[in-house]
């Protein structure tokens, strides 16, 4: 009952978006008040049944109700009960209906909290959210359906895949989801500017908080499926330029061109048909993510699925959307009022050189992550594109963003001055100086680059506290003086200072884990000792355990530093008799920022054991990065200038939507 | 400065940067992509010594050696050609005997292959597409008689 429930429910969403995909359009043409407000109620109810539909899927999984396909497929009587609701969105079908779920989340969102929207706008948004939540409703009904029965039931089901019983995979894609469909927003935002022909500050204004929430939780998103892959692959490594792992950063690069683009167009109206393009483009990088992901064309743990008819008809999703978004921007855009052109050495000017690299780096990584693709298919041969690729393009296109990005926030509006700003930046300069010659000096002639590399991120760091701290006239001013300017300053210039400062922390952090790491790969017996970084580790013996639906052969070895004790590592090898598999367990061991890995390797028959042991030094503040980078996103997002509503130019947009469109 | 001056600043620019990520992506394409190829393209394609590449298909049943250090050897096999690979380290948890593999290595002059790369397969019902490939050309694959082939698991999916 309760599975027929969740799929009427689910065609109960579908018909109230098909009626959302029309009736506000035809309302906003005819300035039909009663038609436009429609969309407002409909998008609630659709998010209502939605929610309705995905309740009653994740009460199967509780229950273990194998008579449900997917169930039976992807669950376990004895399997945890966390895992039994992440294994919810542990397969094909559970994770679509999780990614509508999102979609129509953020649609309610944009009815309950647009109230300050002009209606027409208000209508056409919701009008274009509901055309692609219906394509994903149809693809769900037609081709995914959760909640098909079994004729037989049987007694019990097949598991969930091992490397997916995990606590990181249980928030991943979620967060993952809230920023890939996040950016639907900003699509929708953008096709119904396209039809109403007009676009104006207080556009960019509306969109920003969109984005930015989406970024965040998309960064967020992509640090945590980056650590997963680190604790439970077993090989150490945090980013392996997999097409899974580019199919998440292609959106967040071209999100972050949005976020700065979009401050452009609020603050001086210009860059208006760049912005625009940079939503369809961020929105439709994340459907090509999800095509790479969903459709079987790559292989590897996300593909679930590889039933020939769903990769067609996301296929068929995708060129519609993308193809249709960017027709009509190329019919459209040119009737939009160009913006102001400004001058190279400015505030502005320095956001489009970000945006110019930004989207430059996703296209290489576009490029890397296709061409394999698009080479099997038009000459049968086959060939990856792995680190070396993105190393040689990606981080040459990375290094200047980065080297320019304290200057960013230094530059006046309209007319900046680089000399000056230089003078301003030459304690962070010094910074970076100090950095590289220290680095040089302790580490030797070992690595040329990565001396570098931390004078960068230093200098990074150095340059988001200047920009504060030049702000609130530090040093110069009194200290009451600074602190109160520091109370009064805006949100927003918080925001830019942590998120920057974050970026700078990521790189430390991918810089000194990727040059200092040690790596020792060795068979051991009992009693034996290995010693890296100045730590010693004694393998003590192994021992077998079992858990609720698996048995584990554990390991534990002593970890001595400086002669005393400091803790014990036991990493396991899982096997779960469901799946006929087995997962490596590494053990993680933090001191300070650094961390110590330790995974197994096969027991050989003289009773010795092969482990890899890494030193990973600094290596959590790739992931700390991300989480300021986020923090500063929420600081911005938390800025009066977008929680307060409607200012004067709004106002006037407002008006000006009550007379006859062209 | 003039509106036609900043504008082309702006082009100049744009056009600048697209132009050496251009060059990044061809040069990097040239030196750093890896071709894939089954043993019968190995066996026919003289492939020279040294340069790396990658191969696959299944562990032929019974050549699995173990040494001393983490040295292991073992036979690739895509039924018509074979090739002896040899390898140092830790292999994924499921690499097994008959089952697919995918290595990345470089072939020596006496036509073995030293591969510094195992790969996992992250699954036990599931292939790398590369070896179903490679199977299927050697005419090995039977559709549905393995349990690794796509779609023929209950409910055609391989989750």
């Amino acid at each position: 009952m309760i599975p027929e429930l969740g799929h009427y429910a689910l065609v109960l969403a579908l018909a109230l978006g098909l009626i959302q995909a029309v009736a506000p359009l035809i309302g906003a043409w005819r300035r039909d008040e009663a038609l436009m407000r429609l969309a407002t109620s409909t998008a609630l109810m659709q998010f209502g049944f939605v929610a309705l539909s995905f309740a009653a899927l994740t009460e199967c999984y509780v229950t273990s109700d194998f008579s449900v396909a997917t169930v039976y497929e992807n669950s376990h009587s004895m399997m945890p009960l966390l895992y039994k609701f992440t294994s919810v969105w542990g397969n094909h079908e559970g994770s679509m209906l999780l990614w509508v779920l999102i979609l129509s989340l953020f649609g309610a969102s944009v009815a309950a909290f647009g109230n300050n929207l002009p209606a027409t706008l208000k209508a056409n948004v919701l009008a274009v959210q509901s055309w692609i939540a219906c394509s994903f409703y149809l693809f769900i009904l037609l081709t995914s359906n959760p909640f098909l029965r079994l004729a037989r039931p049987p007694f019990e089901g097949r598991d969930l895949n091992p490397i997916l019983q995990d606590i990181g995979l249980a928030v991943h894609p979620p967060l993952l989801y809230l920023g890939y469909v996040g950016f639907s927003i900003a699509f929708s935002f953008a096709i119904a500017a396209l039809i109403e022909g007009r676009i104006d500050a207080a556009w960019a204004r509306w969109v920003r908080p969109w984005t930015l929430a989406a970024w965040m939780f998309l960064t967020v998103g992509i640090a945590m499926g980056s650590y997963w892959a680190y604790y439970e692959l077993g090989w150490g490594g945090f980013w392996f330029w997999d097409p899974v792992e580019n199919a998440s950063l292609m959106p967040w690069l071209a999100g972050t061109a949005l976020l700065h683009s979009a401050v452009v167009m609020e603050k001086r109206n210009a860059l208006k048909v760049w912005t625009l393009l940079l939503a369809i483009l961020a929105f439709s990088l994340s459907l090509i993510g999800t095509f790479l992901v969903r459709s079987g064309v790559l292989t590897s743990v996300h593909t679930f699925a590889s039933d020939p008819t769903r990769g067609i008809f996301i296929l068929v999703i995708l060129v519609v959307f993308i193809g249709g978004g960017l027709t009509l921007f190329a019919w459209r855009a040119p009737l939009l009022k160009q913006g102001g052109l400004f001058a190279p050495i400015s505030r502005e000017g320095a956001l489009v050189f970000n945006n110019l690299f930004l989207t430059t780096a996703c296209l290489t990584v576009f490029v890397g992550t296709l061409y394999p693709l698009a080479l099997e298919a038009l000459s049968g041969e086959k060939i990856s594109v792995g680190a070396p690729f993105f190393n040689l393009t990606f981080a040459p296109l990375f290094i200047p963003l980065l080297f320019a990005m304290p200057f960013g926030p230094l530059l006046a509006w309209k007319r900046g001055d680089i000399p000056g700003v230089a003078q301003r930046l030459m304690a962070a300069f010094g910074v970076g100086i100090v950095a590289v010659a220290v680095t040089f000096a302790a580490a030797g002639a070992g690595s040329v680059l990565a001396p570098f590399g931390i004078g960068l991120a230093l200098y990074v760091m150095a340059g988001a506290l200047t920009d504060l701290v030049e702000r609130i006239g530090l040093f110069r001013a009194p200290l009451a003086t600074s602190a109160k300017r520091a109370a009064g300053m805006p949100r927003s210039v918080w925001g830019t200072a942590v998120a920057h400062f974050g970026m700078a922390v990521t790189l430390l952090g991918i810089v000194c884990a990727s040059t200092w790491g040690e790596e020792r790969i060795v068979a051991l017996k009992p009693t034996q000792v290995v010693s890296l970084a100045g730590y010693d580790l004694t393998f003590d013996g192994m021992a077998q355990r079992s858990g609720p639906n698996f048995r584990e052969l554990a390991a534990k070895f002593t970890v001595r530093s400086g002669g005393g004790v400091i803790g014990v590592m036991d990493p396991s090898k899982r096997s779960f008799a469901s799946r006929n598999s087995s997962t490596t367990e590494a053990a993680l061991m933090s001191r300070g920022v650094s961390q110590l890995y330790l995974s197994l390797g096969d027991v050989n028959d003289d009773g010795s054991v092969a482990i890899r042991v890494y030193f990973k030094p600094l290596v959590l503040l790739i992931w700390l990065g991300a989480v300021v980078m986020m923090l500063g996103g929420a600081l911005s997002l938390s800025d009066r200038r977008l929680r307060v509503g409607a200012p004067k130019p709004a106002a006037k947009s407002t008006k000006s939507t009550l007379q006859p469109a062209e | 400065m003039t509106r036609k001056q900043r504008r082309l600043i702006l082009i100049g620019g744009s056009l600048g940067v697209l132009a050496v990520a251009a060059a990044l992506v061809l040069s990097a394409l040239k030196d750093s992509i890896v071709f894939f190829n089954s043993p019968s393209d190995i066996a026919e394609k003289h492939i020279g010594p040294g340069t790396r590449i990658r191969i696959g298909g299944l562990v032929e049943t019974g050549s699995l050696k173990r040494g001393d250090n983490l040295n292991i050897s073992f036979k690739v096999t895509d039924g018509a050609h074979d090739i002896a690979v040899r390898y140092q380290g830790i292999v994924p948890d499921l690499f097994r005997e008959g089952q697919g593999v995918v290595a990345e290595g470089k072939l020596e002059p006496d036509g073995s292959f030293v591969a510094d790369t195992v790969l996992a397969k992250h699954d036990e019902r599931y292939m790398p597409k590369e070896v179903v490939d490679a199977l299927k050309k050697s005419g090995r694959w039977q559709e549905g008689a393995n349990a690794a082939a796509p779609g023929a698991a209950a409910g055609g999916k391989t989750p």
